[in-house]
């Protein structure tokens, strides 16, 4: 399977990404923000970091790259993205996914091993989790406090749409503790913290979020 | 202001110069106008003013630093030692890792976060400049009283600008030092280290060879900042009365240096520069200067190609601008198309300013008139060079002749409390608020960070070749005895990368000092250099680069005398390191190393007030020992932990917190044991089978070792005193939220 990683002028998680890709058994393909095509890939990552220095809106300016006009009709047609950090800041900017992420409550950068609870474990991404299931990866970033309004926060529950929420306090200030979300569809899906660095304990917190990478292989086998 | 042009100076050599506040004196000044037998242009006053100033210069300070090549230890792994941008060292498979520590002191305490992001910036472009990916930094700091009111202004900003421009670029922060003394009060330390990594055959140097060739200028579009900062901010101090200059402080641009780092890395792999500089402190003064002296002397630049922020800067300001993000690349003219195609892609501002020519000369001209015609060595590498008067201050003696006189712990309650003061003190306590700030996973391969006793990153995930680092300096045992202080920072390094497993190899060094012009301080400065080039010679370890920072002084006050050094290492398997604690209750923790009553400089008498006594002697061939020791040891040791500031009770409290398991510790004469501070002590968790293994190796190296106890539970029992470590992490954990929010 291939799954694409798309690096953005200023993108740091890149090769991570790409690194986990390879590790949960899927072909990465890299992806530049000016490309014409998605090269055949079968899904897509966003990966992190601070594309074109995120000194507008995080994302803001990135949701103009000419690779993600072709993202956001790939994923009309149900093609699995997945947005971690400041990829889920762009697919926000982008309307993929409602809501927008904002200064962490306390209002300095937070890196930290965290742990989150996997609410659904239906999407493309999800489902190597059982629900419910807590695991522990890295959150690291400066505006990470998911907001919405409250018809939108009404749907997101009502509809299975939170993925994941933190687990214990609030690191952020983020609306019931929402770590991460879908789309309507299932197919995209936005998390603020990191499980590309959780692939192995030697350079993480451990391999919990290896979950991830594995499950967008057996998503595209079936 | 009218151009002044080199013809304009010949036919006016009597025109008075304002050579005293760019900072020259009148025999510097006299100097210049005899290499160029006229006076100088403007142009040409501004880049001798900043290249002989003393942070590019080196003036006060060169005499002595070429001890460090002088007493060089023969070592097959330098492979760019002194005087480039980075030293280079072969780390084997291949690899070659560069790395160098550099202050930006202060324009930290102007502009906190500004001066500590640009800090991070200019020695990741230093790393660059060698041709390798930067793949790691630290950030050594220190501050005034963590209950001043300047310290509440100045740490925030400081911490958020390490982080601000670090996280952005994409570069893991696995260390550093957080330390508080009121000497830093008004001049906060801010060193940065960066590591970066490339095979042999790519290291790049500064030199601009091969006539012909073009100079071209890449990165941010040069602007009015920072304008004789390198000059000004650098050399003279802030006292009151003192000069009213005080220029903007270099803005950082992150995003841009992602992308100028990136760019580079496509540029050197296709071999496409002959010679590269970064432009940082001086600017374009610097980069084209070092390149021209590096090469055969000759070089032409047309100053008014650059590309500009502010259209109404003059040339000496363009030449002076220390704006940030800009390379400056020797390129073959018939590899400039892809060149500018590669900065194309990556939306980077290329500019081709000049070539490289046949003559001696450095000629630079605006709209075609030469503004600036001198030999390139004399501005870059021929400055002026003091021999500064020294003499050992008035203090030694008298602090050196005094005893620590200090409350000791005796009874249970008093032993627990002394362990808890110094868990919650600043300078021990959980630096979770700063490191928190700061991305330690990005690009994966981090392996260590902080509270490690290093940092450890893997270079080769086929491999699992990696590199460890630690940055340490003791401060009040520099105080009382610089040359001792100096050694015992080195071997103080060298340990915490020995306890993970890794084997020293190279050093680097930012020696933080007072006024130089004070032959008191001037007395510390040679004694703490003549300890670290002596260190480095009987420990075989080879100084690969430094900075130097001076004037680090409000009034008559010098900060204590601060060499941070630096310690790099190889560790072949990074799966296989000794972790700095563990996780399983029933191992026996063992002590190895004397413990003498050192209370002198310790964390102990510092939380009293008492800076007084004599530090101990370092003992290099009894530290090499056991860091052969502890390398050997690695493949059976659960756990190994330096001890240093904090002694075994610092050390115990780590440990314990690490992983929330306690231990029962028992120990002859507690006060003594926990809180003296002998140097080339390490604890040691082993299973109970390996002890006998433990104890033969400790012999085999004439270490001394003695049992401490056993680990397990949830309390850390020191004989009779008893601590929950929900307590310990408590009173651990609370001191930084409490200070800083």
């Amino acid at each position: 399977m291939r799954v694409g990683v798309i690096t953005f002028p200023g993108t740091l998680d890149d090769r991570d990404a790409a690194r986990a890709v390879v590790a949960g058994g899927s072909e990465a393909v890299l992806l530049w923000h000016a490309d014409a095509d998605l090269k055949n890939v079968d899904a897509v990552i966003l990966p992190g970091g601070f594309s074109y220095g995120d000194y507008l809106r995080c994302g803001a300016i990135s949701r103009f790259a000419p690779v993600m006009q072709l993202v956001i009709e790939a994923a009309g047609k149900g093609m699995p993205v997945l947005g971690i950090c400041n990829g889920f800041q762009v697919l926000c900017e982008s309307h993929l996914l409602p809501g927008a992420l904002t200064r962490n409550s306390d209002l300095h950068f937070l890196c930290r091993d965290q742990e989150i609870e996997i609410v659904n474990n239906s999407t493309p991404w999800t489902t190597s989790y059982k629900a419910g299931e807590k695991i522990v990866i890295p959150l690291k970033n400066g505006e990470g406090s998911f907001q919405c309004d409250d018809k939108t926060l009404a749907e997101l529950e009502g509809e299975g749409r939170i993925i994941a929420r933190y687990v214990g306090q609030n690191p952020n200030g983020s609306r019931n503790l929402i770590a991460g979300i879908t789309n309507a569809r299932g197919n995209v899906v936005g998390l603020m913290p990191h499980p590309e660095h959780a692939i192995n304990e030697l350079t993480g917190p451990s391999a919990q979020g290896l979950g991830f990478f594995t499950s967008i292989l057996n998503a595209m086998v079936k | 202001m009218a151009l002044d042009t080199v013809v304009i100076a010949q036919t006016t050599p009597d025109n008075v110069q304002p050579f005293a506040e760019l900072g020259l004196k009148p025999d510097e000044y006299a100097r210049i106008k005899e290499i160029l037998g006229r006076r100088p242009t403007s142009s040409e006053l501004a880049m001798y003013s900043v290249m002989w100033s003393e942070h590019c210069s080196y003036k006060s300070s060169k005499v002595h630093l070429k001890q460090f090549g002088e007493k060089a230890p023969k070592s097959d792994a330098l492979l760019v030692g002194i005087g480039e941008n980075a030293g280079v060292v072969d780390v084997g498979q291949g690899y070659a890792v560069t790395f160098k520590i550099e202050s930006h002191n202060h324009p930290s305490f102007i502009e906190p976060y500004q001066g500590a992001a640009t800090g991070i910036g200019g020695i990741v472009r230093d790393i660059l400049t060698m041709g390798a990916r930067p793949i790691a930094v630290m950030d050594p700091l220190r501050f005034g009283p963590a209950d001043a009111a300047d310290t509440r202004r100045v740490l925030p900003g400081i911490v958020a600008g390490v982080g601000g421009y670090g996280n952005c670029l994409g570069l893991p922060n696995i260390g550093g030092e957080v330390v508080f003394d009121e000497t830093y009060i008004g001049n906060p330390l801010v060193n940065a280290l960066c590591i970066g990594v490339m095979k042999h055959s790519d290291i790049k140097l500064a030199k601009a060879a091969g006539a012909g060739n073009l100079v071209v200028l890449y990165g941010a579009k040069t602007g009015g900042d920072g304008i004789g900062g390198v000059s000004v901010l650098a050399s003279e101090t802030f006292g009151a009365g003192g000069s009213t200059k005080r220029p903007s402080v270099q803005v950082g641009d992150p995003f841009v240096e992602k992308v100028l780092i990136e760019c580079s890395l496509e540029i050197f792999a296709e071999d496409l520069v002959v010679g590269i500089q970064d432009l940082g402190g001086a600017g374009l003064s610097c980069a084209t200067s070092e390149l021209a002296s590096g090469g055969s002397g000759g070089m032409k630049v047309a100053l008014d190609k650059v590309p500009l922020r502010d259209p109404s800067l003059s040339p000496e300001e363009i030449l002076m601008s220390e704006s940030q993000e800009r390379m400056c690349a020797i390129v073959e003219p018939s590899k400039i198309d892809r060149f500018l195609e590669i900065c194309k892609k990556w939306d980077v501002t290329v500019t081709v300013i000049g070539e490289v020519t046949d003559g001696e000369r450095l000629e630079i001209t605006w709209n075609g008139e030469v503004i600036v015609n001198v030999p390139p060595r004399t501005v870059a590498h021929e400055g002026p060079v003091y021999n500064r008067p020294l003499a050992q201050p008035a203090y030694i003696d008298q602090v050196n002749s005094q005893k620590v006189n200090i409350p000791m712990p005796r009874s249970a309650s008093e032993i627990k409390a002394a362990v808890l003061k110094l868990a919650g003190a600043p300078n021990l306590a959980d630096k979770s608020w700063v490191t928190a700030q700061y991305d330690k996973y990005v690009q994966g391969n981090t392996i260590q960070a902080q509270p490690d006793d290093s940092g450890m990153v893997r270079l080769d995930e086929s491999t699992h070749l990696g590199v460890a680092i630690s940055t340490d300096a003791n401060a009040n045992w520099s105080y009382l005895n610089p040359y001792q202080g100096a050694k015992l920072a080195l071997a103080e390094a060298a340990r915490n990368i020995a306890t993970a497993g890794a084997r020293p190899l190279a050093v680097t060094n930012c020696l933080n000092f007072g006024s130089p012009e004070d032959p008191g301080v001037m007395w510390q400065f040679a004694e703490s250099v003549r300890g670290l080039a002596d260190g480095c010679l009987e420990m075989g370890l080879p100084v690969t680069g430094g900075n130097v920072s001076f004037y680090n002084q409000t009034g008559a006050v010098a900060i204590l005398p601060t060499p941070v050094i630096g310690v790099l290492g190889v560790i072949q398997d990074v799966r296989k390191r000794t972790p700095m604690s563990y996780k399983t209750s029933g191992l026996e923790l063992f002590l190895l190393g004397e413990t003498k009553e050192d209370l002198a400089g310790s964390e102990w008498a510092f939380l009293h007030g008492q800076r007084v006594g004599q530090s101990p002697d370092a003992d290099l061939a009894r530290e090499m020992r056991l860091i052969e020791l502890l390398l050997e040891g690695n493949t059976f040791f659960t756990a190994a932990h330096d001890l240093s500031q904090g002694g075994l009770s610092a050390g115990l409290t780590e440990m314990v917190l690490r992983h929330n398991v306690g231990a029962t510790i028992s120990l002859p004469n507690p006060a003594i044991d926990l809180l003296s501070e002998t140097p080339g002590r390490v604890i040691v968790a082993v299973e109970a089978n390996k002890v006998s293994q433990l104890q033969a190796l400790a012999t085999k190296y004439s270490i001394a070792i003695s049992k401490l106890g056993t680990t397990g539970g949830d309390l850390l029992t020191i004989n009779d005193s008893v601590i929950s470590l929900d307590e310990l992490r408590t009173t651990h954990t609370s001191t930084f939220p409490r200070l800083f929010g």
